[in-house]
């Protein structure tokens, strides 16, 4: 993730400012740039739209195979091993419940942890970063080589960004 | 030197961002005498419960005060009493973030930590009460050579599922909860922490497609979180409640359990907030509005407790089962009617004193308070399990259990133990969130915003 590449990078104090130069790079064509921000900031979001996070799916598989495996393993093993307890029969669901539940729960979560991690190594660009982006600015990097710099700068000037700089 | 940036002084106005992490950031500088001092005398306190558990384990669980029928003691009392302190973080986490309520953010991180803390300190029990820590695997379902499985049908089974789980999944939440926040105060550190957060902070920078796939992943481990944890204290009350000892046979278990967990958490929420606020000067960002909001929750599951009081007794008197009656007669007036006296006086009278505002914003007195919650859980526990044991069908085999010098240091202990955790994790981590106290507060527009 630290690797840097060519491109523009903006720092912006002002959030309206931010969401506006979002929506007029992609007006423009632009797919390819990063915005940093220090939490999460709704307008933000809502200027970058992104599709809703595939992670959801891998809760939801997680879960199913966490309550499978659960009351699978219990009455597999009951069987496997068949024991009598408490005159109740060998494949109990009641008391398994307990088993499935909270596997439900903790292979999902892993999944969904695992799927966090998936989806932002499989989504994430070259882009160079300040420390200011974790503090209390908003950036925005444009991957761009030096030739189309101009349009790019000029954009995010007007847009109101406090500094632009060009990183090799 | 690793050094971070210093506190700024105390203002009236909400802080910008760049306010909240240096301020958040400077709790992590170098640590003060006093800090070692007290992490000397936890460790030292520690020493003793290790050098008692050691003792018990060369000469076996006859150094525990043990006297037949009584066979759980303090070690299951401790367990059920630090599981029950773990509820709160996930309650203020997980539970206050699917309510979208905005005063959770400065608090939530303490309790997070807690959580995972005290189900550390919970967890060791079981296998301290075993005796034979080293055969403590045979809970696990592996395949073996006797082809032996668990006993699925055995609630003791269920809480090895239940409070495993927990523990994971909490430690978990914590640690998707830090990341953010350790890529704030990496981009500030020097020396060694900046090293340190490097590498925990995973990478992150705050993309647009990291936030994407982590605000949805921390709202569905939030929703897997929310009944995991009621879920794992009814589990441990049905290691008492699916047995016939009078006492315990009741179906309101599940309930008066989760309430008592998520009442003794709150209480040592804010039994550890007290002095990390003064400490960490952090009166601007937890205020009395954050403890009102606290000792409200604290009033609620106290009346809650109050009232699974009265239906336990008033059950035992209206079923007309005289083993009942008797067990609960003996609480209150047997050889352990001290102990009954303090869990009720503590659980369900005190906290009568919330009803006053005073009471609720005054900061020394909800930490007394809070101290006689902590205390009377305990007690809870105790009464609950050691007073039925000693006193259940047949007087010829009722008895009299008095805790020895190994479970009092093993006690001691388990209170070092934690502390220990929660004093590491104060001077090395952020102990109130700085992204979430962020996204709370609006960053600054231009232009006015169209509503």
């Amino acid at each position: 993730m630290s690797e840097k590449s060519q491109g523009l990078i903006a720092a912006y104090r002002h959030v309206d400012k931010a969401a506006e130069a979002i929506r007029t790079l992609k007006e423009m064509g632009y797919k390819d740039f990063t915005v940093f921000t220090p939490a999460p900031v709704h307008e933000i979001a809502d200027a970058v739209d992104h599709k809703v996070s595939p992670v959801r799916l891998w809760t939801l598989i997680g879960g199913l195979t966490g309550v499978t495996s659960g009351f699978g393993m219990a009455i597999w093993m009951s069987y496997d091993y068949p024991i009598v307890v408490g005159g109740k029969p060998l494949g109990s669901w009641i008391p398994y419940t307990v088993i499935g539940f909270e596997l439900t729960i903790l292979i999902g979560a892993m999944a969904t942890v695992t799927g966090l991690l998936v989806h932002i190594i499989l989504t994430r660009k070259r882009a160079a970063h300040d420390p200011r982006f974790t503090n209390d600015h908003i950036g925005i990097f444009v991957d761009c080589p030096l030739e189309r710099r101009g349009a790019v700068e000029n954009l995010l000037r007007t847009s109101g960004a406090d500094e632009v700089r060009f990183e090799d | 030197m690793a050094t971070m940036v210093e506190a700024q002084p105390e203002r009236a106005t909400p802080p910008t961002y760049n306010e909240i992490t240096r301020d958040i950031a400077a709790t992590l500088g170098n640590p003060t005498r006093g800090y070692y001092v007290l992490l000397g005398i936890v460790l030292t306190v520690l020493a003793i419960g290790v050098g008692a558990l050691l003792y018990q384990v060369r000469f076996g669980l006859g150094k525990a005060g043990y006297t037949p029928p009584v066979m759980w003691g303090v070690y299951i009392t401790t367990f059920v009493f630090w599981v029950g302190i773990a509820h709160c973080g996930t309650l203020v986490s997980a539970i206050l973030y699917l309510f979208r309520s905005g005063w959770r953010t400065a608090v939530y991180r303490t309790a997070e930590a807690m959580t995972v803390f005290a189900v550390m300190t919970a967890g060791l029990f079981p296998l301290i009460h075993i005796g034979r820590i080293w055969y403590f695997y045979w809970l696990i379902p592996y395949p073996n050579q006797r082809q032996l499985w668990v006993n699925f049908k055995s609630p003791l089974i269920w809480d090895v599922f239940a409070v495993t789980t927990y523990l994971i999944v909490s430690t978990t939440f914590l640690i998707v909860g830090l990341i953010p926040d350790i890529a704030s105060v990496r981009d500030l550190a020097t020396g060694w922490r900046k090293k340190l957060y490097s590498i925990t902070a995973l990478g992150w920078r705050g993309t647009d497609q990291q936030w994407r796939h982590y605000t949805k992943a921390y709202l569905y481990l939030a929703a897997l979180a929310t009944p995991l944890v009621l879920s794992v204290h009814s589990v441990v009350s049905w290691d008492f409640a699916m047995s016939i000892v009078p006492g315990w046979h009741a179906t309101i278990f599940a309930p008066y359990f989760v309430a008592g967990a998520i009442y003794s958490g709150l209480a040592m929420v804010i039994t550890l907030l007290v002095p990390l606020r003064k400490v960490f000067k952090m009166e601007r960002y937890i205020t009395e509005d954050h403890f009102e909001n606290l000792a409200k929750l604290i009033m609620l599951t106290g009346m809650i407790i109050a009232y699974a009081y009265v239906t336990e007794y008033f059950m035992a008197w209206y079923t007309g089962n005289p083993f009942e009656r008797a067990s609960f007669w003996n609480r209150a007036f047997g050889d352990y009617w001290w102990a009954t006296w303090t869990m009720i006086i503590c659980n369900a009278f005190l906290p009568f004193f919330l009803f006053f505002r005073k009471v609720r914003r005054s900061i020394p007195a909800l930490f007394v308070l809070t101290l006689f919650v902590n205390l009377g859980m305990w007690f809870e526990r105790f009464v609950i399990i050691v007073v039925s044991l000693s006193f259940e069908y047949e007087p010829y085999a009722m008895g009299h259990y008095t805790p020895s010098w190994v479970e009092w240091s093993i006690l001691a202990g388990s209170f070092a133990w934690f502390f220990m955790w929660f004093l590491l994790f104060a001077k090395n981590f952020p102990t109130v969130s700085i992204t979430e106290v962020k996204e709370i507060l609006p960053m600054p527009r231009k232009e006015k915003a169209h509503v």
